[in-house]
Parts: C-alpha cells; sequence; structure tokens
C-alpha cells in the first residue's frame, strides 16, 4: 500500500526549511539584475521548490508510477499549452503580410 | 491445459467455496471489513489509491486551469517586459513575501496533520494541526485583503478608475488586470480550501481517522499543497519582476 508510508518528523522540518531557503534566495535573486537569466533564476528556484513539495509533501516520492504519470502528465500539457502558443506568438509577422 | 473441460476437475457442490484470498488485505481480515471500505474495494489500500489518483487527475485539471492564466501572463509581458516589470515594482514585496512563508508554514502543519492521521495520533493532535493550518490559511487571505485595500485606494484596480503614471499605462492596466485574476482565482482557492478543512477538522474530531483510513485528509492536503504551489510561482512571477528596476 504505497499510499501508507510515514515519512519521518524530521524529512518535513527539511523539507520546510529548504522551501524558506528558497524563498529568500528567491528575493535575493531578484533584487541584482541580472538581464533575462533573473527570470531563469526564479522560475528555476520556484520549480525545485514545487518539486520538493510535490514529492515529499504530496507524498509522490512514495505513490505508484500510475500517480507519477497522472501528475507529470499535467506539466507537460502546460509545457504543450506555452510551447505551442508561444510558437505562435513570437513568430507573428516572420513571413511578411501575415496578422501581426 | 489440455486436460479437458475445467469442469470435470471442478470439486463439487459437496466442498467448501473458494477463499477468495486475493481479497483479505495483508493488515489481516479487519482492515478488509474495515467499515470506511466502499463495496466496490478490494481493501483499504486498493480505495486509498484509487482516491488519491482521482484527486491527482483533478489536480491535473486545476493546473490547466492555472495554466491558462499563466499564458495569458506570458503573452502580454513578452508584449511589455518593460511595462509588467514597472508596474511589478508597484506591489509590496514584503506583504507578496511574508504570504509566500505563511503558505509554506501551511504547507509544513497540513503535512504534520496527514502525518497525525497516518500515525492514529489522539483527534486532539489531529484538529491541531489542521486547525494550524486554517488559521495560517486566513492570514493569508487577510493579507491579501490588506494589499488589495491598498489597491483599491491608489486606483489600480483595471476598470474607469484606473490610475498610471508610469510610461506604461496600458501594459500595467494589463499587469493589474493579471495581478486580480490570478490572485484572486488563488485566493478563491483558499477559500475553498478552509471550508474543506473545517469539514476535515470535525472529522477528525470525531474520530474519523487512524493509521487504516485517513484519505480525506490525505486528498485535502494534496489539494491544499497545490494552492502552495501556485503561490510559489505567483510570488516571482507577479512581484519580483520589478524588483531591480529603480530599486
Amino acid at each position: 500500500m504505497s499510499a501508507g508510508h510515514v515519512a519521518p518528523k524530521r524529512m518535513y522540518y527539511l523539507v520546510f526549511a529548504a522551501l524558506i531557503v528558497g524563498t529568500i534566495l528567491t528575493y535575493a535573486a531578484a533584487r541584482v539584475d541580472m538581464g533575462p537569466l533573473n527570470n531563469i533564476v526564479m522560475l528555476a528556484i520556484a520549480s525545485a521548490k514545487a518539486t520538493l513539495v510535490i514529492l515529499f509533501f504530496m507524498h509522490v516520492r512514495w505513490s505508484t508510477r500510475l500517480t507519477w504519470v497522472v501528475a507529470m502528465s499535467g506539466f507537460f500539457w502546460l509545457l504543450i499549452l506555452f510551447g505551442i502558443g508561444m510558437s505562435d506568438y513570437l513568430t507573428r509577422g516572420w513571413v511578411q503580410g501575415t496578422l501581426r | 491445459m489440455s486436460e479437458g473441460h475445467w469442469s470435470e476437475h471442478y470439486p463439487g457442490p459437496t466442498h467448501q467455496p473458494p477463499v477468495h484470498v486475493d481479497r483479505v488485505h495483508a493488515g489481516g481480515p479487519d482492515v478488509a471489513q474495515h467499515p470506511k471500505l466502499q463495496h466496490h474495494f478490494d481493501d483499504m489500500g486498493q480505495q486509498a489509491e484509487a482516491s488519491t489518483l482521482g484527486m491527482w487527475v483533478f489536480l491535473v485539471t486545476e493546473i490547466m486551469f492555472f495554466g491558462g492564466l499563466f499564458m495569458c501572463y506570458l503573452v502580454y509581458r513578452t508584449a511589455s517586459p518593460e511595462g509588467f516589470a514597472e508596474a511589478s515594482h508597484h506591489l509590496n514585496v514584503f506583504w507578496g513575501a511574508a504570504n509566500t512563508i505563511v503558505l509554506i508554514v501551511s504547507s509544513l502543519t497540513m503535512a504534520l496533520a496527514v502525518r497525525a492521521a497516518q500515525t492514529s495520533a489522539p483527534p486532539k493532535t489531529q484538529v491541531f494541526w489542521i486547525a494550524a493550518t486554517m488559521i495560517l490559511g486566513a492570514a493569508f487571505l487577510g493579507v491579501k485583503a490588506i494589499e488589495y485595500w491598498d489597491k483599491f485606494t491608489h486606483h489600480l484596480v483595471p476598470g474607469p478608475n484606473f490610475v498610471w503614471e508610469g510610461k506604461h499605462p496600458a501594459a500595467a492596466e494589463m499587469f493589474y488586470s493579471l495581478y486580480f485574476c490570478m490572485t484572486g482565482l488563488h485566493a478563491l482557492h483558499m477559500v475553498i480550501g478552509l471550508v474543506i478543512m473545517t469539514v476535515v477538522g470535525i472529522m477528525a474530531w470525531r474520530r474519523q481517522f487512524d493509521e487504516n483510513y485517513y484519505t480525506p485528509v490525505e486528498v485535502s492536503g494534496l489539494y491544499w499543497h497545490f494552492v502552495d504551489i501556485v503561490w510559489i510561482f505567483l510570488f516571482p512571477l507577479l512581484y519580483l519582476i520589478g524588483g531591480h528596476v529603480g530599486a
């Protein structure tokens, strides 16, 4: 029974500490002007924090493969949304005479 | 396999009916006959697994729900990155960061509430963690109310009364439209979360949860953590993109 895994309290406190550190890092990184890198850094930290929450707080770490696939599918479709959506918006006007 | 029809080997009506060994949970017959076990599940583990999976399917639809708004944000920010940075600079980073911390702490207390149920902790302990989660959730909404109030008094609410002194009034108005849509939808999820936690808290108080059955706390926890994850992305994307602009 995969859903029945009881994680030690220490692990929850460690994940919590990592999330707080991540928040402070995000704030600190935003104070430094790194140009377009700012976005990449803040999204990388946010993704790392989200991964920690999903794996440990949401117990996906101990869930079945089916749960893994379903959970990942959401983010997969999100990438399709962003990828195909932006491939439209970013390429408008590349061909002369097309709608801009 | 080629030993003839199966009925030739069937013991016949004088024998005991075969025991459905696969239907007995490893935890023993007590667990298999748990009062919370629905008849269409084999055992408590299968039932919990089905609920968790169902919740995840719902959360995937939620990812796409918020995903549409994030897509909108991406399109308009790409169209006017300077305007968004300028508009973002007027959000109060202190309140945003404070709310991020509040939500992360609430996720911790939520995880501990699930753990308390998982370990058959006394109802008092379970309710304590659930109540702590709710208080933090309410604190989040309180801070949100302060921020919204501030935006209303400073004419930063999109519409006829929107006033922007900066260089990019159109982009700033779009930014604040997205700000209210995204944080508003998120706040609505927090309110629904508080209602869910109230129900779960009452259930915990009535000794509904123990190590064999804690699915309502578990799936409510999944929802709560999901709302936390949305904020983890909203905070930098809304509050921090203007952090280095004129700071």
